[in-house]
Order: structure tokens, then C-alpha cells, then sequence
């Protein structure tokens, strides 16, 4: 099990021939990801990294049967590659590029939301499930199979999450870096959601920062819709107004997006919130116990 | 990235809104000529500034003798003013704009953002124009009125009736406002902003709307495709650290305390600031080198750190996904033999060959102290700047 992915994944990248998407491509080959092809405009036919290469999406799903991608195309096309994943019928969209204007996100969603595909990020490290299938930039040496499942608007911070999750044994289940962008595809509560659901998942580890509500709202989801125990860490206690902190998303206006009323949401719903990002591994571990 | 008042003011006529006659000057002569070029009996002088509060600490003023404009602007330009929302420092008057008055019955609120929420175009408008909008949402929100847009079919003529009924326009000034917000709509799309704010818009007493000020945010991330709005950029009224910073391709946000802070990643960053508070330290900035994190823009993070006098000791923590520690730790010694650090240095890597980054460091010769983990170094870090 696992939540979106796993051994059995179908993986195409778009942007497969360029820097990034051969790095990936080869890291995520090596760790076990069932990657059958790429996408890049006007090199179809041509192999590369011992895979096939499409000049279209649609082509690529219709010879290889792909379920998933992993968009490492410039900002200015990026948009462009997650509708063209989207029309041709692919389920799980990971677009890992940062920097995409706002108002091409505000078209994307409205498309994707007609057409039902599940699209993380953009600007995140993308998501794993360990020992399986990984698509994104996280290094894969640090994950160990395990039970926690992680959710998190932060990439490097997902890292400790899981860095402190293998090192205390007990290992992740899936997990997803939602990134950092204020319109972005999946959020916490669909994350929660399919945790909740996932039978190979114990417990949750939800990272957050300041900006937006979403982290009131998973509050609220856990509260109302979770038996499995939570963990969280929210950065950003010490960040001033106004201020944007590097993620696009990450920036307090007026009272709204504290760290503050997010750790007081987040407590208030059960879910035990670590202090330090150096406490998420043990806060995992307090709230598995309490129950 | 933010543009002025004349710059706003301009698009908006360039896109055939009406707004306030007026002209910009960097200088009392140029203001004069300003103020005989627009004629009439009264001038209203407005400091160009990126920051809101003008008003209250006399950045804008109506006179009414060319003597006032020339000793207004002489007293505005080329020095910083400090209003509630940017002091202590303030920002620095490079122009002022000198407009025609225009006699005002009513100030209304109007702005165009992206709301994340919804994940479309927001408008919001209120009839308590002129004041904080954030003080009105929080004690009066049903004075707030919204209206959001289908990305598919931009704002409606319904959406336009609606707020003009809920504003109370009538005759002209109802026409003005229907005409005035689907051209709004068109600029926020055209120039890719993320903030369109019209503070106050003003019903005149003959009934016509007029945006008597305009503020304008466009998205850094569509600046590539907006190439004359880049060139609008205003260095001047951004801290010296943090222009630096956008010319190596750095985030960094300054802050006031004594720890400078290199972090890979926005929110370890952040949760980086956040450990030393809690150690009982003070972060001097916030600085993503980014994900991908190389030599050299940690050579340019200890440049811009160091830039800072404040900074006792630098903290950086580097948690190597994609990036080898090895490689950061030789960006690092590098960096600290050509800047020439002299305050102490605190280390922790993480990740892939963090134990190799390790002893590069150990090997260095240099006085870089390498923890072991993340809260011992944030523990040194608040030590070493005491």
C-alpha cells in the first residue's frame, strides 16, 4: 500500500533530456522507480538513459501505459507541461519546478480541477514512497520503509522530518512535499485524507509555515476526520510581518498565518507540535504512545 | 516587486483609465514646473515611497502657492521618510508627484489580488475608503465586500452591478465604477500582478470615479515576460543587503539581530531563525541559498551576510539532498579564505557525504567550528555572539 505511489508505477519524465530531468531520472532509476520513458518536443524516437523519448505526453502514455510524471521544465513552459500531463490522461502530476507565475497556477487549477488529475506542487521536492518509487529531488539514501507518512510545504524540512523518522527506526510510509507556492495542487487534507486511509500508515508528520490558513484547516480535518496520531512542526515563529520568507506563499498579512494560531490550531486538534524541527522525530514518537 | 504611485498611476493611463492629472519630479525646480504645467489654484505633492502612512507624517499635502510646492518637495527629496509602516528606517524620496486637487464627496476602497482561498482573482471593495483596509476587515467584515473571478471568463457585468449597488453609486459614478472594473481586470492580467490596490478611489462631487492612489505588486515569477515592468525596479527602496542579495540570486530578508543564518531551503530556513530564538539567540536575516545550493552561492551568502555590522557569528545549516556536503563544505572554506570571515563560524551538514563535508572542514585549518547536530549548533552559534 502507501498513498499515489508505488513499486508498480508507471513513471514518465517531461523534460527528460534537459540537466535536471536526466539527473532525476537516473537517481530515481536507481533507487527502483519503474520509469519507462520521457518527454521532450522534437527528440521522439531517440533513446535516452535506455529509455524511450516522446514528443508528446499522449504519445508516451499511449506506447508505455504511464500513470504518473515528473515535470523538470522551465517556469515559462511549466504551466503548459502539467495541462498537456492532464490531457493526455495521467493520474499523478509531481511538477517539481519553482518559479511559475501565480496567474498560470490560477488557469492550471481551474483545468485540473474538470479533468480530476492529482497534481503536487509546483515548487516542491516532489513525492516518495521509500524502498519504492521515488519521483522528485530527495535524496533517497535517507529513507528508510517505515509507518509515518509525511506531509510538508518545505523541502529541506522534509528532509529532517525523515532524516529523524529512519534514525529513530520507524521509518515513513509516503512522502509528500507539497511545496511552497500559495496556489499550489494537493494540500494537507488530501494528504491526511489518504494517510487516514493507507493501512501501511501509523502516524502523520505535518510540516508547515506561516502564510494562508491551510494548516488551521487541517486542524480542523484532524479533529473532526482522524483516528491515526499527529505530529507537526510550523516554521516560521520569528519571521516579521509582511516580510515574503523565500516561498511565495510563506509571508504573514495582518493577523492572519501566524505561527502562533496555526501551533494553537494544530494542539487544539490533538496534534502533538514540536517546539524545535530538531523534535520532529520525537514528537512522532509521543503521539504514537499516547494512544 | 513593488512600483510607485506615478509608475501605477501611468500603466492605468496607458490603459485609458482616468486618473488624477499629474506629474512627477525629482527636484523643487521640476516640481514647480510640474505644478505651472498642471495649472490651477491648488496642488496636492505626494512623496514616492514603497511603504503606505504617508499622509500622517506629512508626505502628502495640499498647497496652494508655488512657494509651498517648491519648499514641500525641497523638504521630501533626498531624504528618508519614516512612516508606521517601514520605520524605524523609512525610504528614501527620490520623486514627488505633484497632482491636480479634485473636490471629493465620497472615499471608497478597491482592490484586485490573488487570493489563494479561492485560487482566483479577488476584488474587494468597501465603502470605508481612505483607512487601513486589514483595521476594517477586522472590526467592521461586513463592510468588506468580494468578488471573485472565473480565471475562464474574467469579472462579469453582474460582479460590477453588485459592488456599484453595495458602494451606493448612482447615475455617472455607477457607470464610471462598471466601466472601471473589467479595464482593471485587463491591466492585473496584462502586467501579471498580485496586488492592484486603489486606496482611496473617489467619488468627486460633480459624481465621477477617480483613483485618487494606486499601488501595484507585480509577481517576480513573471517578470521574465513583463521586461518594461522590470525595468520600473526601484533599488532604492529596498535594503542594500537585500538589492545585493537579488543580484546574486539569493533570498535574503534582514532582520535585527546578531546570528547571520545561511540555510538551504525557505522553510528550514525559517525553522533555522526559529531554533535560535529558542536558544536565546537573535537571528541577524533570513537567507535561502536555495536547494540546489553550489560554492558560489555560498561565497555570495557570506558576502551579504557580512555586509550586516550587527553579525557576531554565522550559523549555517545545510541539510545535502541533491547538493553533496562535500562540495558545500569546499564552498564554504573557499568562501571564508577569500571574504576573509572574521567572526566565527558555525557548521552543520547534513545528508549526502555530510561526514566527508565533516572532515573537510576539520582539515581546514580555519576556525570552523562543525556541530553535529542541529541543535548544538544553533546552542554555539548563541554562545560565539554573546
Amino acid at each position: 500500500m502507501s498513498i499515489l505511489v508505488n513499486q508498480n508505477t508507471k513513471v514518465i519524465c517531461q523534460g527528460f533530456t534537459g540537466k535536471q530531468g536526466s539527473f532525476h531520472s537516473e537517481q530515481a532509476i536507481a533507487y527502483g522507480t519503474k520509469m519507462v520513458g520521457g518527454v521532450t518536443p522534437g527528440k521522439g524516437g531517440q533513446t535516452h538513459l535506455g529509455l524511450p523519448v516522446f514528443n508528446t505526453v499522449r504519445d508516451a502514455v499511449r506506447q508505455t501505459g504511464a500513470q504518473a510524471t515528473m515535470i523538470y521544465v522551465p517556469a515559462a513552459f511549466a504551466a503548459d507541461s502539467i495541462l498537456e500531463a492532464a490531457d493526455a490522461g495521467i493520474e499523478v502530476i509531481v511538477c517539481i519546478t519553482e518559479g511559475i507565475p501565480v496567474l498560470d497556477m490560477i488557469n492550471v487549477k481551474a483545468a485540473l480541477r474538470a479533468n480530476g488529475a492529482k497534481l503536487i506542487g509546483p515548487n516542491c521536492p516532489g513525492i516518495i514512497t521509500s524502498g519504492e518509487c521515488k519521483i522528485g529531488i530527495m535524496p533517497g539514501v535517507i529513507h528508510q520503509k517505515g509507518s509515518i507518512g509525511i506531509v510538508s510545504r518545505s523541502g529541506t524540512l522534509t528532509y529532517e522530518a525523515v532524516h529523524q523518522t529512519t534514525r529513530l527506526g520507524l521509518g515513513q510510509s509516503t512522502c509528500v512535499g507539497i511545496g511552497g507556492d500559495p496556489i499550489k495542487g494537493l494540500d494537507f487534507i488530501d494528504c491526511l485524507e489518504l494517510f487516514e486511509a493507507d493501512p501501511e500508515t501509523a502516524a502523520v508528520i505535518l510540516v508547515g509555515e506561516i502564510g494562508g490558513s491551510r494548516e488551521e484547516e487541517a486542524a480542523e480535518f484532524i479533529r473532526s476526520n482522524m483516528k491515526k496520531p499527529v505530529a507537526a512542526y510550523i516554521a516560521g515563529r520569528t519571521a516579521p510581518k509582511g516580510k515574503r520568507m523565500g516561498h511565495a506563499g510563506a509571508i504573514i498579512a495582518g493577523s492572519a498565518g501566524t505561527a502562533d494560531a496555526k501551533i494553537r490550531a494544530l494542539e487544539a486538534a490533538g496534534v502533538v507540535v514540536a517546539q524545535s524541527p530538531a523534535g520532529l522525530g520525537e514528537a512522532v514518537q509521543q503521539a504514537l504512545a499516547a494512544r | 516587486m513593488n512600483l510607485h504611485e506615478y509608475q501605477a498611476k501611468q500603466i492605468l493611463r496607458s490603459s485609458n483609465i482616468n486618473t488624477p492629472r499629474g506629474i512627477a519630479a525629482t527636484s523643487a525646480d521640476a516640481a514647480v514646473n510640474a505644478a505651472n504645467e498642471l495649472g490651477g489654484e491648488a496642488w496636492v505633492v505626494k512623496a514616492q515611497i514603497h511603504a503606505g502612512g504617508r499622509g500622517k507624517v506629512g508626505g502628502v499635502k495640499v498647497v496652494k502657492r508655488l512657494d509651498d510646492v517648491r519648499a514641500l518637495a525641497e523638504l521630501l527629496l533626498g531624504k528618508p521618510l519614516v512612516t508606521n509602516q517601514n520605520a524605524p528606517d523609512g525610504h528614501p524620496v527620490n520623486q514627488v508627484l505633484v497632482e491636480e486637487t479634485l473636490p471629493i464627496a465620497r472615499e471608497l476602497y478597491l482592490s484586485l489580488l490573488v487570493d489563494r482561498e479561492t485560487e482566483r482573482v479577488a476584488i474587494v471593495a468597501s465603502a470605508a475608503g481612505g483607512m487601513d483596509i486589514e483595521e476594517v476587515a477586522h472590526a467592521t467584515p461586513e463592510k468588506v465586500l468580494t468578488e471573485t473571478c472565473d480565471p475562464l471568463l474574467g469579472v462579469q457585468d453582474f460582479q460590477c452591478r453588485a459592488l456599484a449597488f453595495a458602494l451606493e453609486l448612482t447615475g455617472e459614478a455607477y457607470k464610471d465604477f462598471c466601466r472601471l472594473l473589467p479595464q482593471l481586470y485587463r491591466v492585473f492580467i496584462a502586467n501579471d500582478l498580485s496586488l492592484l490596490e486603489i486606496n482611496p478611489l473617489v467619488v468627486t462631487v460633480d459624481n465621477r470615479v477617480l483613483p485618487l492612489d494606486c499601488k501595484m505588486s507585480v509577481d517576480d515569477n513573471a517578470l521574465y515576460r513583463r521586461k518594461s515592468l522590470a525595468e520600473l525596479r526601484d533599488d532604492s527602496q529596498i535594503d542594500a543587503k537585500e538589492a545585493a542579495a537579488n543580484a546574486a540570486n539569493v533570498n535574503y530578508v534582514a532582520l535585527s539581530g546578531s546570528i547571520g543564518c545561511m540555510v538551504n531551503g525557505a522553510g528550514l530556513a525559517m525553522a533555522t531563525m526559529d531554533l535560535i530564538q529558542l536558544e536565546g539567540g537573535t537571528p541577524a536575516n533570513f537567507l535561502d541559498v536555495g536547494g540546489g545550493a553550489t560554492p558560489e552561492t555560498v561565497a555570495q551568502g557570506f558576502k551579504i551576510i557580512l555586509l550586516d555590522p550587527n553579525v557576531r557569528a554565522v550559523l549555517i545549516n545545510i541539510f545535502g539532498g541533491i547538493v553533496r556536503c562535500d562540495v558545500i563544505a569546499e564552498g564554504i572554506i573557499q568562501a571564508v579564505k577569500e571574504v576573509g570571515v572574521k567572526v566565527p563560524v558555525i557548521v552543520r551538514l547534513e545528508g549526502t557525504n555530510a561526514e566527508l563535508g565533516r572532515k573537510l572542514l576539520a582539515e581546514s585549518g580555519l576556525a570552523i567550528l562543525a556541530a553535529v547536530s542541529l541543535t548544538q549548533a544553533a546552542k554555539l552559534a548563541v554562545e560565539k555572539a554573546q
